[in-house]
């Protein structure tokens, strides 16, 4: 068991990873630790949770996160999170999620066909995982959206199951900006120790830089489940 | 075909070359072969012809391009001047700033997504080879009008290429411009500045220096794009096998540009690198001679050692090639291992290509013949300089006559005419919003993103500790410069610093993309002259030095030229960015405030250009003393906390300005057209050296007696309003369905006796749809 300000939260850093010291950032305003991680590196330097930053590793050229899944530091990371270890994926990390099978689904090209940013509203549809147990259910939050590849998609049979068993973390609201099925933000696994949502609340921490303080209890979120213990 | 080596070119002083097709002139290739004693090789005449264009030699601008440091201002604040790759600013706290911008017209011509793409990767390599992290970029853009053809094909692209290119470098796009006029039709202006922040330590530039450091090149693999005009050369070695002619316009790699950044930063935080330059356009001729002709003066490369992308191509090529994503450092042998090791970290390709010689001569082999033999600053400094001849044009006198007078042009009489006008205006394509173009590219990436557009400047943290920033504008009304291209950029200038000022920074330091037609066409040159002059003449008067920036010719379709466009861009600091000036207001009851005085003024206005697609008349000259003086209250009352929001006034007039106050706050205002003032006067003149303040009640005579002291017009004209829909608030109390806010509005009052109004919301529908309207359809 850790402290709240102890816990420490490793951020990967791919080649084209961009937003990872803004996650950094944000696991420190929170009042966590930020280990910074290295893609190359099997060896996770013992941290409690980890969180796989945006960007577009590898440039994308091929499917999103389809190259960052086979980093050594993700042979690492999907054991651990099969164990149950917290991780988060956000944007690009939530593409390596899906393509590494720890979340089920595919995120395709925008439906508009255009890179979108954006001060995105989401419900947080999920308050029983580590990432999101500091929501109050149907909590409307605002933070920055910014990609290309955000339409999420899975089949029906899928979809049906995430939202029978109360899997779908955040949804978008007034407004899906990029045709994902069901407005799907974000989502939980069946254990919920491991979340993915396009949306970027690690911008959304300071009041001078997000639209809004509403991504910092992502981060509170996990930091206390740490420090409580609680497991997922 | 064997190679021309130095030994084949003396022994074959007659061989006739291709110099005319590579744009070497006559006297030009005289003086070539004097420098040399001898004829070029065909691999020195390529690195002459692409060193001696106008691109990169700046032979027709050099002689007024020299008043910007001719008229430097006094100041502390420049680290690094003009002539390096970009200008370094002394921010305080041991920070330091550089900035820059280029152009890349007609690349994003010909191919809009690869020419947008590769101009934001030139500015960000350029910014990167002085030692800075990128922090930000911003793009001054220009295309023909909003619903022509080709504007659907041109912009898309351009943006795209932007938004493709910086988004994936995890660079902020903060700001810049989009602006329509049929000049730019066949000719698109995509300028791309670029922001970045270093410790003092860490400051570094492009020279050559110490006998036996190496030469190294990294990042991407050479190929044979943007090899252009120097295919004449080729194809006299290339047999009739080799391969089809490539795309002159160069392909991006953002994710190589990432790597690049990363790798660099660290090779340089290690204190391993000597001098270090960016390959941009000219490529290796460059990045070599440039670096050479700076240090100690000799340089050896050996060029069949420079990995290809294509093995087949010949030495001249690959001195020309402009292929993207590559680096040039200097290294000291005891580092070489520590920064091999680093790019390997990286996956960036690095290899040891030359040494520093004291030879005072670039030679350069291909397989153990010398190709080049060269004396570095022949190539890189010692271009050709031009006296090129200018004129005023004949017709500029008729153009100032035309002055847009009431009888000229018929304007708006009536206060249902004027409400008319509003939405038109707040729709039009120069006026409107262009979120459809800035939601392309994300301005939230690095988490230091304090304004963005549609704010008047991009703001930007430096110092998390501290909160010391900087803020960036970039303007231009080139209506205006082409009614009067020495008044033109001083008002561009003006505007600019106001921008930065408006938003709270202290303006310091001055950038410029000096966008003109062909110099060869005496009138445009007197254009060029004309502006630059007033630049260097603004800049001394503002105090703010111009620390570099970039001339682009040859912007016309045909006979017709641009309109000249000079664009400046102002960088200011701000202590501490939580004392920023938003441009939203918010508080109801905080009084609204036009600075500066409301003349007639509507040469070159959006107004006349919009309504009567009309441009004339002889713009009021800005007067850049006053303009000092606004900036001093602007940053005095954002430093002792009088305003809650303040805006540019520029173009659009008053008007516009407050709608895009209004819309960006979504609350209402009351305001009135002053006692004695046209209303249309009022809503739409563009005099210069205006702004507007929102000023909270108790700040009011503080803030007047500061104007008062400084001998400025502060007019009160308005007060923030949320509740000004009462009809509705009744409404939705009776009706517990209806739980919805009041409506917001925007009231004008004392408009020849009546009172107009909008709603916010429907003005809101006015500036978004007409991008849209055509960009998707």
């Amino acid at each position: 068991m850790t402290t709240l300000t102890g816990a420490r939260i490793g951020v990967v850093t791919f080649p084209g990873s961009l937003d990872d010291r803004d996650a950094a950032r944000a696991i420190r305003v929170a009042g966590g630790q930020a280990v910074a991680l290295w893609h190359g590196d099997e060896d996770l330097q013992g941290v409690d949770a980890v969180v796989l930053p945006g960007g577009f590793s590898y440039g994308d050229y091929l499917r999103c996160g389809a190259i960052a899944r086979f980093a050594p530091a993700m042979q690492t990371i999907i054991d651990k999170a099969r164990g149950g270890m917290p991780v988060f994926g956000i944007c690009n990390g939530f593409q390596i999620l899906v393509e590494s099978h720890l979340l089920p689904g595919a995120l395709i090209r925008n439906d508009h066909q255009h890179f979108i940013c954006r001060d995105q509203k989401l419900r947080i549809e999920n308050t029983t995982s580590v990432w999101t147990r500091g929501f109050e259910f149907g909590d409307e939050i605002v933070v920055p959206l910014k990609n290309g590849e955000g339409g999420y998609i899975a089949d029906e049979h899928t979809l049906d199951a995430l939202e029978g068993e109360g899997r779908i973390m955040a949804r978008y609201l007034d407004v899906n900006p990029n045709g994902s099925y069901r407005d799907i933000a974000g989502l939980v696994n069946e254990r919920g120790n491991v979340a993915g949502m396009m949306p970027h609340p690690e911008h959304a921490v300071e009041p001078l830089t997000g639209p809004s303080l509403d991504g910092l209890t992502f981060f509170t979120s996990i930091l206390s489940a740490l420090a409580s213990g609680v497991r997922a | 075909m064997s190679i021309d080596n130095i030994a084949n070119a003396v022994a074959t002083p007659d061989h006739p070359q291709p110099y005319r097709d590579l744009g070497v002139k006559d006297d030009e290739y005289q003086r070539i072969r004097d420098i040399l004693g001898r004829r070029p090789t065909s691999s020195e005449l390529a690195m002459y012809s692409v060193m001696w264009s106008e691109h990169c030699s700046y032979k027709s601008s050099k002689v007024h391009l020299a008043q910007f440091g001719d008229k430097k201002p006094q100041t502390d604040a420049m680290l690094v001047g003009i002539g390096e790759n970009a200008g370094v600013v002394d921010i305080g706290n041991d920070w330091a700033v550089t900035f820059k911008i280029e152009s890349h017209n007609h690349p994003s011509y010909v191919e809009p997504y690869q020419g947008a793409a590769t101009g934001v990767g030139g500015i960000v390599r350029d910014i990167m080879s002085m030692g800075a992290r990128p922090v930000a970029v911003m793009d001054p853009l220009r295309f023909g009008p909003l619903d022509a053809p080709d504007t659907r094909r041109v912009l898309p692209g351009v943006i795209a290429g932007v938004g493709g290119y910086g988004n994936c470098l995890g660079l902020p796009n903060i700001g810049g411009e989009v602006v329509f006029d049929p000049t730019y039709l066949g000719n698109p202006l995509v300028n791309a500045l670029c922001v970045g922040t270093m410790k003092h330590a860490d400051i570094h530039l492009a020279k050559a220096s110490g006998i036996g450091n190496r030469v190294i090149l990294y990042g991407a693999r050479t190929g044979g794009d943007g090899i252009g005009g120097v295919s004449v050369l080729a194809s006299e070695t290339f047999d009739a096998d080799g391969p089809a002619k490539r795309p002159s316009v160069q392909v991006g790699d953002p994710f190589m540009e990432k790597l690049l950044i990363e790798c660099t930063l660290e090779v340089l935080h290690a204190g391993l690198v000597e001098g270090i330059q960016d390959l941009g356009g000219a490529g290796i001729s460059c990045a070599t001679s440039e670096l050479a002709s700076n240090g100690t003066g000799g340089m050896q490369v050996w060029l069949d050692r420079v990995p290809l992308r294509d093995a087949t191509l010949s030495p001249e090529e690959i001195l020309m090639s402009e292929s993207q994503e590559r680096m040039c450092a200097i290294v000291p042998p005891e580092h070489v291992e520590e920064f091999m090791a680093i790019c390997r970290k990286w996956d960036v390709i690095a290899t040891d290509i030359g040494v520093v010689t004291d030879t005072g001569r670039l030679v350069i082999e291909w397989h153990g013949e010398t190709i080049v033999d060269v004396p570095p600053r022949t190539v890189a400094h010692d271009g050709p300089v031009y006296q090129r001849p200018y004129h005023r044009p004949a017709w500029q006198d008729a153009l100032q006559a035309d002055a847009p007078t009431a009888e000229r042009l018929p304007r708006p009489q009536t206060a249902s005419e004027l409400h008319e006008l509003v939405l038109r205006m707040t729709a039009a394509p120069n006026l409107a919003s262009k979120s459809w173009v800035t939601d392309q590219y994300d301005r939230y990436v690095q988490g230091n993103t304090v304004m963005a557009q549609p704010e008047d400047s991009g703001m930007v943290r430096v110092d998390e500790e501290s909160g010391l920033g900087v803020a960036v504008a970039t303007d231009c009304n080139a209506r205006v410069a082409k009614l009067d291209p020495y008044h033109g950029a001083r008002f561009a200038l003006a505007e600019a610093y106001r921008n930065v000022a408006v938003s709270g920074a202290k303006p310091l330091a001055v950038t410029n993309c000096l966008n003109f037609g062909s110099p060869e066409d005496p009138e445009v040159m007197w254009q060029f002259a004309e502006a630059v002059r007033g630049l260097a003449d603004g800049c001394l008067e503002l105090g703010t030095p111009v620390t570099g920036g970039n001339v682009s010719f040859y912007n016309q379709t045909g006979d017709v030229a641009i309109l000249p466009t000079p664009v400046v861009g102002v960088l200011g600091v701000i202590d501490d960015v939580d004392r920023r000036t938003p441009m939203a207001w918010a508080e109801d009851g905080d009084l609204i405030y036009v600075l500066g005085d409301t003349a007639d003024d509507f040469a070159g206005s959006e107004w006349a250009h919009e309504v009567h697609g009309h441009l004339g008349g002889l713009p009021r000259p800005v007067d850049l003393a006053k303009e000092r003086v606004l900036g001093e209250i602007l940053l005095a009352g954002s430093r002792d906390g009088m305003f809650n929001a303040a805006h540019d006034v520029s173009d659009g007039g008053i008007m516009q300005s407050l709608v895009e106050m209004a819309l960006r706050s979504n609350v209402g205002a009351r305001i009135w057209v002053p006692r004695d003032m046209d209303p249309f006067v009022f809503m739409y003149s563009e005099s210069a050296t205006r702004a507007i303040v929102v000023v909270p009640r108790d700040e009011e005579s503080r803030f007047t007696a500061m104007c008062g002291a400084r001998g400025f017009t502060a007019e009160r004209v308005g007060v923030v309003d949320s509740q000004l829909d009462t009809d509705a608030i009744a409404a939705s109390t009776e009706d517990s369905s209806n739980g919805s806010e009041p409506a917001q509005l925007l009231q004008l009052d004392n408009v020849h006796g009546e009172t107009i109004r909008w709603s916010v919301d429907e003005l809101r529908a006015a500036h978004l749809r007409t991008l849209p309207a055509v960009l998707n359809a």
